[in-house]
C-alpha cells in the first residue's frame, strides 16, 4: 500500500433530510423514498438497496405520501398538488392541483385504475388513472375534519379513511360512508387533544388496522364497525403502518424510533383461528419513524433521523447472506463533490447552492500516520445560489478549475471562474447550445476543453469550451436505444475515451476521436456504482452495487485477465458483505497495478500484482503482516489493503500532486443538527 | 464408646421452604411447600402450619397436585421415591421407588397416570447431565411399588427445574438449557430446538433462566439473565417461530408463571417486585417491596391466589388483586448465619440473623417465625454487589433484659464501619428498644462478645482484632432517668490479638484468649490473675464448665488439642487430641458438647469436663461442618433412665449444618410422644371444618373446660341434634330452604342436645355425689362453671335460703342449664 499525503476535509456540511414516505413496488422490487426536501429516491431492493435514481426536489414542495400505480409513481404534498414522476428521465412529469387544500395522503388501488387523495377539507377525491395523465373523477361524501390516511380494500370497492378522532369506511361506488368508528383519545394526553389516526391499513379479510396518536394499534371489523383488539404500542404516536404482501405480518413505526411487528398467527398450533399478536420490536432509529414498509424479506423504515434502515426478517430469509444483514443507508450512493485536480479546488453540491473551496497547503515532511503543519488554511471561494426553486441534480468543476457547471431538472448553467490572487469572480456563460437545456450527469474532459452532458435517452452531448463561449460538437447515442438516464460519466486521461453507465446497468464506451460508440460492456445484473479509466492502460474499471469488480480492456473489447481471475476466484466474503457501495475508483500513478477504491467506511487499495485472498484466509491482514518476518509476509499478503482511518467518507479524490482528498462527514455532526427526539425515560438515568 | 441407642439426628423444620415452588390446592385453602424432607401444609387464610407429610428420607425436590384427584399430591425426593399423599388428612397413599435421585416433578392433566421426572442420566453423578423421563405409574394396589419403566423424553436439560414446563393441555413439553430452547411434541414425537446468541450488540445476556407455558394458547414465556421476557409463538415451525420481548426486570428473571386462565403473566426476580403482565396487552402492574428476591411464583387453579417464595425463606400469599393476604415465614437464612445461634431467655425462642440487617426470633417449638428485630434500621437495597450493614454478632445477658448487637459494613479493614448497639427489653411494648449505640467501638473487626453470666451485674466484654478487649458497663448517671452504656476497661496482653472471651458460671472470672495464651481476669478489679498456655496452636474456642464442674476451663486449639485446666490448681487437668471446632456448654447441666471436624463430616462428643471420657458420641451427625449449635432448655424435663441419652434430659441440642439445615437430636421416647400427640390432633371427621364448626368447637371447648381433666381419654361429645346440624351444613346451599325457616330448627337442635347431655351428665354426677357433700360440690360447680357465675349469682340473691331439698335440686338443675349457646348466637349475629 502506497503512502499518500491526505487532505482530510470536514468542511462539507452535507445534511441529509428526513424520510417522509416510502412506497414499495412488489413486482419490480423497487422502493421509492420521499424525503422532506421533496426529493424522491428509487432504490433497488434486489440490488443491495442501491439508489439507482434520484429525483431532486423543489423549494417549498414537501411530499406527504407516495403511491405506485402500476409502474407509475405519484406523490402528493401539503401544497395541494399531485405529481407524477418521469422515472426514465428522473424528473417530475407533471403536477395537478386537487383543489382540496393540502393533501395528506395519496393511495392507488390494487387494480391500478384509481387514485384516492385525502385532503385537508375533508374530501376524499378519486382520480382516474388514464394513460399519461390522471383525471379527477369525483368526491366521496365530504366529512368534517381532515383526511390523514387512506387505505383501499384490496377489492377496490371500499376505502378506509383515518381522520381526526375517527375512521370512516366509504363505499367507493356510492361514495357513502358505511361505518364511522370512533377512536379513543387515550388517557395519556389531555382529553381535549384530538386523536390523529396517522395510518390505516385495510386487509382483504375486512380487518381495518389503525395507528393513532394515542400510541395504539387497533384492529377493527369492517362488517360491524367494531373494535376487535387494541394494542398499546407506545406512549407517543404510532405514525406509520405497513402490512406484508401475504397479510400475515404488520409493522408499525412509532415516534420513539421503534418498529413494532405484529404477526397474524394461530394462538393454538395447527388450528385455523388466528389472531394479531405483537411480536418483535426493532429499535434502530433515534427519532420519529415517518414511514415503514414491509417488503418480502425485510422491514424498511425511515424517519427524521434521515437514515433508511433495512431490518431483515431472518425467518423469511432462506440463506444467510449479504442480503440478510441489517443495512443502514446514510449517505447518497452518488457523488456530491467534484474536484479540480490541477487547481486544488473542491466543489460541494448542496440542494440549492454550490460551494467552491480551495484546499489548504501544508509544509514539511512527516512520518506516516501523523498530521502535517498547515501553511495555508482552506478557504471558501464561492457560494453560488441556484436560481429558481428547483434543486441541483448534478454539478461539476473542470480539472483546471476554470469552469463550473450545474444542472437542475429544467436548466443547465455554465460559469467561468476567474481566479487571480484573492479575487474570485465568475461569469455566467450565456447562449449555451440548445442541447444543454438540462443534464442528468456532467463531466469535463481532463484537459478541460470539453464538457460532456448526459441527456435523455442515454445520449451524451459534447460541447467544446473556450474563453469566449461554448460550441456544440456532437451527440453520442448508444446503440442499444435505452431510454434510461445516465448516472455515471467518465473520460479517459488521454481524452480519447468516454464511458457512461445508465440505470439499465449498460456501460457504453465511446471513442471521442471518432465520436461514436466504441463498444458496449456486457451487461451485469447489478448496477454500476463507480467507473474509471486507467490512466495508462485505458482499461475501464467498474465496481457494481453488489461489490463485484470488473476490468474491461478497451482495446481488446473484453475483460482483462485479472478481471477474469477475480470472477474465477470469487471475492472474499468479507468484501462482499460490506453494505455500502464503492462510489469512486482511482489509480495510483506511481504504481499502475494499484487501484484505489472507497466506500463510506473504508479506503481500499487493490494491488493487482498480488494474489487474491482465499475465502478462508484473513481479510484484514495488515496488522498480522506487520508482525511477520519479511519472507513470510510475502506468502500471506494478498491484493486487498484496507484503510479504516477515516470514518463516514463522502468522497475521496486524487489531486494532481498525488495527494488524496478525503471528504468526511462525521455522523455525530449530522445527529447534532437533527431536532431533539422525543424524550424517553431510560433505565438508570 | 457409648451405645448410640435410640438417639437419632432429625431435621427439625426451619429448613428451606423456598427450594421449590409452593402449590396451592384447588380450593385455595392450603399452600403446600417442601421443607427439607417434609411437605408442609399451611392454611392460606390464617398462615397457620396445619400439618406435615412426613415419610421421605431425604430432601424433597418437587411437589405437584395429582391432576386426576385434586385432594392428592405427588412428591419426589432425592431419596429416589415418588410418594402420593392425601394432603388433607396427611396420609401416605402410595410410594413409587425409582432408585434414581429425583430433582423435580411435572404433571399434566392430559397424561393421566404419567408423571415427568427430572433426574440425572446416571445414578451416581449428581450434577452432570440431566434428563427428563416420563413414567407410567403402575396401577397396583400395593403400598410400595418399584418402577422400572422409564422413558426418556428430553436429554441434556438444565439442572434448574424451573427451566422445564409442560405446555397447553400436555401437548408438548418445553425445556431450556443455557441458550437453547427445546420443545418436544408428544403427538408428533418430535423435538424442535431454537437457540439464541450468547450476546448481541447491545450487551444482552440471553441465557434462559426460567420458562412457563400458557395454559390455553400455544405460547411459551421464557425469562432471561438480563431481565428480558420473551414470548415464543409458532414454535412448531423452525422458520416461522417468532417471539416478542418484554423488558422490565433489570436483573435475571427468576421465575415466570401464567395465571390459570392465561390472562396474566407473573414474573419475579431479584428486585423483589411481583410484576403482572397483561397477556396480549402492554399493561403491567407491580407489587413491590415483598422482601427477599422472588424465587418462585405459583398460582392457584381457581385463579384467586398467587404465591411467591422468596430468598429469605418466605412464602407470600397474594390475592389476585395484588394484595398480600398472608406471609408464611420460615427460618430466615441468608447465605450465612454470622451471629451465633442464641436463645432468648425470655421467649425461649431461637435468635439468629434474619432478614438483612435484622435479628429474627423463631419459635422452635412451633417451628414458626415470631418476629424480626430491625437492628441496622436502614433501608436494604436489593441489588447484587452492594456493601451494606450486616449484623455480625449478638448476645443476650442471662436474664434476657439486654441484647448487644454488632453491625459492620466494609469488606476491607480500611473502610470498616462498626456499630455496637445495646438494646434494653421494654416490658410495656414487650420488645427490645435501642438504649445505646456506640460507633466505632473498636478499631477493627469484633471477634467475640459475651455478657457476664452473673445475675447481679451486667457487663459486656468485646474482643477485637485491634489487640484490645473492652468491658462495657451500664453507667449510672444521676441526672438522667435512663442509664447508658460506656466503656469500663480496655485490656490488652502483649499486643496479641484476642480471639475468644468467656465468663465463668458465677461471673467472677473472665477468660480471654490471646492467640496461644489464655488470660484469666477478675472483672471486679481488672487484675490479671493468671495465664494458661498449651502451645502449639492458637486457641480456637474457650468455655468454662458449669455447675459442679465450674472449676474447669476448656479450650480447643488449632493444633487439634482439647485441653481442660483446673482453675484451682491452674494446671492442665487433662488433654486429648481431637480436632474440635466448637465447644458448647449446656447451661443447665455440666455437659459440654464438642463438634469435631473430619474432612467430610462432623462428629459430636458430649462429655463432662471432670473426666476425659465422652458421655455420648455420634459419628457424622451431618456431612460438612457444623457451623453453629445451641443448647435449648426444655420446657419440661424428660425422665429417662437410659444413660446414653440422659444428656438430652434437660436441654435439647440444635445445630446448623453446612447446608444451613437446622438439625436436632431426637430420642425414641420423644418420637413416641410426638406420634401420640399427632394422633390426638386428628380432626374429628364427623364435623366438617367450616366456620360453623369453629363456632361450635369454640363453644364446646368452653363447655368442656371443667371436665377435660384427661384430654387423651376424653372423647368430645357431639350435640345430639347434630343430625340436624349435619343436614344443614352438608346440604348444598342452593337446595336449602330459607334461612328463617332453618334458624329455629337449628337453634332448637342446639338447645335440646346441650341440655340433654348436660342433664344426663349432671344426674350421673349427682348420683355419685353423696348428699352430705352437697355444699362442697356446689362450690366446685360454681368454680368450674365460671361462665355462668354472674347469672347464677343473680339468682342466688333472689332465692330465699329456706327451700326444700327437692326445690333446691330443681333450681340447681335450672341453673346448670347451659345458656351459652345464646351468647354464641348473639356473638355470631353481631
Amino acid at each position: 500500500m502506497g503512502e499518500f499525503k491526505v487532505h482530510q476535509v470536514r468542511f462539507f456540511e452535507y445534511m441529509p433530510t428526513g424520510i417522509r414516505a416510502l412506497a414499495f413496488h412488489a413486482q419490480n422490487e423497487k422502493m421509492a423514498v420521499a424525503r422532506m426536501d421533496g426529493s424522491v429516491e428509487i432504490c433497488d431492493c434486489s440490488d443491495n438497496f442501491f439508489q439507482e435514481k434520484v429525483i431532486p426536489g423543489r423549494e417549498q414542495s414537501g411530499i406527504e405520501a407516495l403511491s405506485w400505480v402500476g409502474d407509475r409513481l405519484f406523490s402528493a404534498g401539503l401544497n395541494g398538488e399531485i405529481a407524477e414522476y418521469d422515472l426514465t428521465n428522473q424528473k417530475v412529469k407533471y403536477t395537478i392541483d386537487a383543489y382540496g387544500g393540502p393533501i395528506w395522503t395519496i393511495t392507488g388501488n390494487k387494480q391500478g385504475t384509481h387514485l384516492a387523495v385525502g385532503c385537508e377539507d375533508g374530501n376524499v377525491k378519486l382520480f382516474e388513472v388514464i394513460e399519461d395523465k390522471i383525471q379527477f373523477e369525483r368526491n366521496l361524501n365530504r366529512q368534517k375534519g381532515r383526511i390523514i390516511s387512506l387505505s383501499w380494500h384490496p377489492s377496490g370497492s371500499k376505502i378506509a379513511a383515518g381522520m381526526m378522532d375517527m375512521i370512516q369506511v366509504f363505499n367507493v361506488e356510492t361514495g357513502n360512508s358505511i361505518h364511522r368508528m370512533l377512536v379513543d383519545r387515550g388517557l395519556r394526553r389531555s382529553r381535549s387533544e384530538e386523536c390523529v389516526v396517522w395510518s390505516v391499513v385495510y386487509l382483504s379479510d375486512g380487518t381495518i388496522i389503525s395507528g393513532d396518536s394515542a400510541g395504539m394499534v387497533k384492529m377493527w371489523d369492517d362488517c360491524t364497525g367494531t373494535l376487535i383488539k387494541s394494542h398499546s404500542v407506545t406512549k407517543s404516536d404510532v405514525l406509520a403502518l405497513s402490512v406484508s404482501q401475504k397479510e400475515d405480518s404488520l409493522v408499525a413505526g412509532t415516534s420513539e424510533g421503534c418498529v413494532v411487528q405484529f404477526q397474524f398467527i394461530s394462538v393454538v398450533l395447527e388450528k385455523d383461528e388466528k389472531e394479531w399478536v405483537r411480536t418483535r420490536t426493532f429499535k434502530n432509529h433515534t427519532h420519529d419513524i415517518r414511514a415503514v414498509a414491509e417488503i418480502t424479506t425485510a422491514v424498511v423504515s425511515g424517519g427524521m433521523d434521515t437514515q433508511l434502515v433495512v431490518r431483515p426478517l431472518l425467518d423469511k430469509v432462506e440463506v444467510r447472506s449479504t442480503a440478510s444483514a441489517l443495512r443502514k443507508i446514510l449517505f447518497p450512493h452518488r457523488r456530491l463533490v467534484s474536484c479540480a485536480k490541477k487547481a486544488g479546488l473542491m466543489l460541494f453540491q448542496y440542494p440549492s447552492h454550490l460551494e467552491l473551496w480551495r484546499l489548504g497547503e501544508s509544509e514539511g515532511q512527516s512520518t506516516p500516520g501523523s498530521s502535517l503543519p498547515i501553511r495555508r488554511k482552506p478557504e471558501k471561494l464561492l457560494f453560488l445560489k441556484v436560481k429558481g426553486e428547483e434543486h441541483i441534480r448534478c454539478s461539476v468543476v473542470s480539472p483546471c478549475g476554470e469552469w463550473i457547471a450545474y444542472s437542475t431538472a429544467s436548466s443547465l448553467r455554465l460559469y467561468r471562474l476567474h481566479c487571480d490572487n484573492n479575487n474570485v469572480s465568475i461569469t455566467k456563460m450565456s447562449k449555451l447550445p440548445k442541447v444543454l437545456s438540462s443534464a442528468n450527469q456532467l463531466c469535463f474532459s481532463p484537459d478541460s476543453s470539453h464538457l460532456f452532458s448526459a441527456s435523455t435517452e442515454s445520449s451524451v452531448h459534447i460541447v467544446s469550451l473556450n474563453q469566449l463561449g461554448c460550441k456544440y460538437v456532437a451527440t453520442l447515442k448508444p446503440k442499444s436505444g435505452s431510454k434510461q438516464a445516465i448516472n455515471l460519466l467518465t473520460a479517459s486521461e488521454d481524452g480519447n475515451w468516454l464511458a457512461s453507465a445508465n440505470s439499465d446497468h449498460e456501460v457504453q464506451v465511446y471513442n471521442l476521436q471518432k465520436r461514436k460508440t466504441h463498444c458496449t460492456v456486457p451487461i451485469y445484473s447489478s448496477a454500476v456504482s463507480a467507473i474509471a479509466f486507467h490512466p495508462t492502460t485505458n482499461c475501464l474499471f467498474m465496481v457494481h452495487a453488489d461489490q463485484q469488480m470488473f476490468e474491461f480492456s478497451i482495446e481488446q473489447k473484453q475483460y482483462t485477465d485479472w478481471s477474469r481471475s477475480v470472477q474465477r476466484n470469487k471475492l472474499h466474503h468479507i468484501w462482499l458483505e460490506r453494505d455500502t457501495p464503492v462510489t469512486n475508483v482511482m489509480f495510483d500513478p506511481k504504481n499502475p497495478s494499484h487501484v484505489i477504491l472507497h466506500d463510506m467506511y473504508m479506503l481500499c487499495v487493490i494491488d493487482k500484482s498480488l494474489p487474491l485472498p482465499e475465502n478462508s484466509s484473513q481479510f484484514y491482514n495488515q496488522l498480522t503482516l506487520k508482525s511477520l518476518p519479511a519472507e513470510e509476509r510475502k506468502f500471506y499478503s494478498h491484493a486487498f489493503k484496507i484503510c479504516k482511518t477515516f470514518r463516514a467518507i463522502l468522497c475521496v479524490e486524487q489531486m494532481l500532486d498525488q495527494s488524496l482528498v478525503v471528504v468526511e462527514r462525521p455522523l455525530t455532526d449530522i445527529t447534532t443538527q437533527l431536532p431533539a427526539p422525543i424524550k424517553q425515560k431510560k433505565f438508570a438515568t | 464408646m457409648v451405645e448410640k441407642s435410640d438417639i437419632r439426628v432429625v431435621r427439625c423444620g426451619g429448613s428451606k421452604i423456598n427450594l421449590r415452588a409452593p402449590i396451592i390446592s384447588y380450593d385455595s385453602r392450603y399452600v403446600l411447600c417442601t421443607s427439607g424432607d417434609l411437605v408442609k401444609v399451611y392454611s392460606t387464610r390464617t398462615e397457620e402450619w396445619i400439618h406435615t407429610l412426613q415419610a421421605h428420607t431425604n430432601q424433597i425436590t418437587g411437589i405437584a397436585l395429582n391432576p386426576a384427584n385434586h385432594l392428592q399430591v405427588y412428591s419426589c425426593s432425592v431419596d429416589g421415591t415418588v410418594k402420593l399423599w392425601d394432603f388433607i388428612d396427611g396420609i401416605l397413599i402410595k410410594t413409587f421407588v425409582f432408585g434414581y435421585p429425583l430433582f423435580s416433578l411435572y404433571v399434566s392433566k392430559k397424561h393421566e397416570g404419567v408423571i415427568f421426572l427430572h433426574c440425572p442420566v446416571t445414578k451416581k453423578s449428581e450434577d452432570e447431565a440431566f434428563q427428563l423421563v416420563a413414567v407410567n405409574l403402575p396401577k397396583s394396589a400395593e403400598q410400595e411399588v418399584e418402577v422400572k419403566e422409564l422413558k426418556a423424553v428430553l436429554f441434556d436439560i438444565s439442572s434448574n427445574p424451573s427451566c422445564t414446563a409442560v405446555g397447553r393441555e400436555g401437548e408438548y413439553i418445553a425445556s431450556a438449557n443455557h441458550l437453547k430452547l427445546h420443545i418436544y411434541f408428544f403427538r408428533k414425537q418430535r423435538t424442535y430446538s431454537f437457540s439464541l446468541n450468547a450476546t448481541d450488540k447491545k450487551g444482552a445476556r440471553n441465557v434462559f433462566t426460567c420458562i412457563a407455558c400458557h395454559p390455553k394458547e400455544d405460547c411459551i414465556g421464557t425469562g432471561h439473565e438480563d431481565g428480558k421476557i420473551r414470548l415464543w409463538r409458532n414454535f412448531n415451525n423452525k422458520k416461522e417461530c417468532t417471539h416478542s420481548t418484554m423488558h422490565w426486570h433489570h436483573n435475571a428473571v427468576n421465575t415466570l408463571c401464567f395465571t390459570a386462565e392465561g390472562t396474566n403473566l407473573l414474573s419475579g426476580g431479584l428486585e423483589s417486585v411481583l410484576v403482572q403482565w397483561h397477556y396480549g396487552g402492554d399493561k403491567k402492574e407491580f407489587l413491590p417491596r415483598l422482601g427477599g428476591s422472588i424465587l418462585h411464583i405459583s398460582t392457584s387453579p381457581d385463579g384467586q391466589l398467587f404465591c411467591t417464595s422468596h430468598s429469605d425463606n418466605k412464602i407470600t400469599v397474594i390475592e389476585s388483586s395484588l394484595k398480600v393476604s398472608a406471609v408464611i415465614q420460615g427460618l430466615v437464612k441468608g447465605d450465612e448465619v454470622l451471629t451465633d445461634l442464641m436463645i432468648d431467655p425470655r421467649s425461649k425462642s431461637l435468635v439468629l440473623n434474619g432478614k438483612p440487617g435484622h435479628l429474627q426470633f423463631y419459635s422452635l417449638l412451633r417451628d414458626k417465625h415470631l418476629y424480626n428485630l430491625d437492628i441496622v434500621q436502614q433501608e436494604y437495597i436489593y441489588e447484587a454487589g452492594l456493601d451494606q450493614f450486616e449484623v455480625v454478632k449478638a448476645a443476650f445477658d442471662v436474664k434476657g433484659s439486654w441484647l448487644a448487637t454488632v453491625e459492620q459494613r466494609g469488606k476491607k479493614s480500611s473502610d470498616l464501619e462498626i456499630f455496637l448497639k445495646l438494646w434494653a427489653f421494654d416490658e410495656q411494648t414487650q420488645s427490645f428498644v435501642l438504649n445505646t449505640s456506640i460507633a466505632a467501638a473498636h478499631e477493627d473487626q469484633i471477634m467475640s462478645m459475651c455478657f457476664s453470666s452473673s445475675e447481679e451485674t451486667t457487663m459486656l466484654v468485646t474482643t477485637a482484632k485491634d489487640c484490645q478487649f473492652k468491658a462495657w458497663v451500664q453507667g449510672s448517671e444521676a441526672d438522667t432517668q435512663q442509664s447508658f452504656w460506656s466503656c469500663d476497661f480496655v485490656g490488652s496482653y502483649h499486643n496479641l490479638r484476642p480471639t475468644n472471651c468467656s465468663f465463668s458460671a458465677d461471673g467472677s472470672l473472665l477468660a480471654v484468649s490471646f492467640q496461644e495464651v489464655i488470660t484469666i481476669w477478675s472483672p471486679e478489679t481488672w487484675e490479671l490473675l493468671s495465664t494458661l498456655c498449651q502451645p502449639p496452636g492458637e486457641i480456637r474456642d474457650l468455655c468454662f464448665g458449669r455447675l459442679s464442674c465450674s472449676k474447669y476451663l476448656l479450650g480447643t486449639t488449632t493444633k487439634n488439642l482439647l485441653c481442660c485446666w483446673n482453675l484451682l490448681t491452674c494446671a492442665l487437668e487433662w488433654c486429648s487430641s481431637l480436632d474440635v471446632g466448637t465447644l458448647l456448654p449446656d447451661p443447665l447441666s455440666e455437659n459440654v458438647a464438642a463438634f469435631s471436624y473430619q474432612p467430610t463430616h462432623t462428629d459430636l462428643f458430649v462429655f463432662r469436663p471432670s473426666e476425659p471420657r465422652p458421655l455420648f458420641a455420634h459419628k457424622s451427625v451431618c456431612s460438612g461442618k457444623v457451623h453453629r449449635a445451641v443448647f435449648v432448655p426444655r420446657e419440661e424435663l424428660l425422665a429417662r433412665c437410659d444413660e446414653g441419652s440422659q444428656w438430652l434430659n434437660r436441654s435439647q441440642l440444635y445445630f446448623l449444618s453446612q447446608a444451613m439445615d437446622l438439625l436436632t437430636f431426637s430420642t425414641a421416647t420423644e418420637d413416641d410422644r410426638m406420634l401420640a400427640a399427632s394422633k390426638r390432633l386428628v380432626v374429628d371427621d364427623s364435623v366438617a371444618v367450616t366456620p360453623f364448626y369453629l363456632l361450635l368447637g369454640k363453644h364446646r371447648q368452653q363447655q368442656e373446660k371443667p371436665n377435660t381433666s384427661n384430654p387423651v381419654t376424653h372423647k368430645p361429645q357431639l350435640p345430639q341434634g347434630s343430625v340436624a346440624i349435619k343436614e344443614l351444613l352438608h346440604t348444598a346451599a342452593h337446595v336449602l330452604p330459607a334461612a328463617s325457616v332453618l334458624c329455629s330448627l337449628f337453634v332448637t337442635s342446639l338447645l335440646i342436645s346441650n341440655t340433654g347431655v348436660r342433664e344426663e351428665m349432671d344426674s350421673s354426677e349427682q348420683e355419685m355425689d353423696s348428699e352430705k357433700e352437697e355444699e362442697d360440690s356446689e362450690e366446685e360447680i360454681e368454680a368450674c362453671d365460671s361462665q355462668q357465675e354472674l347469672r347464677a349469682q343473680g339468682s342466688v340473691d333472689e332465692v330465699t335460703p329456706k327451700l326444700s331439698k327437692a326445690q333446691e335440686k330443681e333450681l340447681r338443675k335450672v341453673r346448670k342449664t347451659d345458656f351459652s349457646w345464646m351468647t354464641g348466637l348473639i356473638d355470631s349475629k353481631s
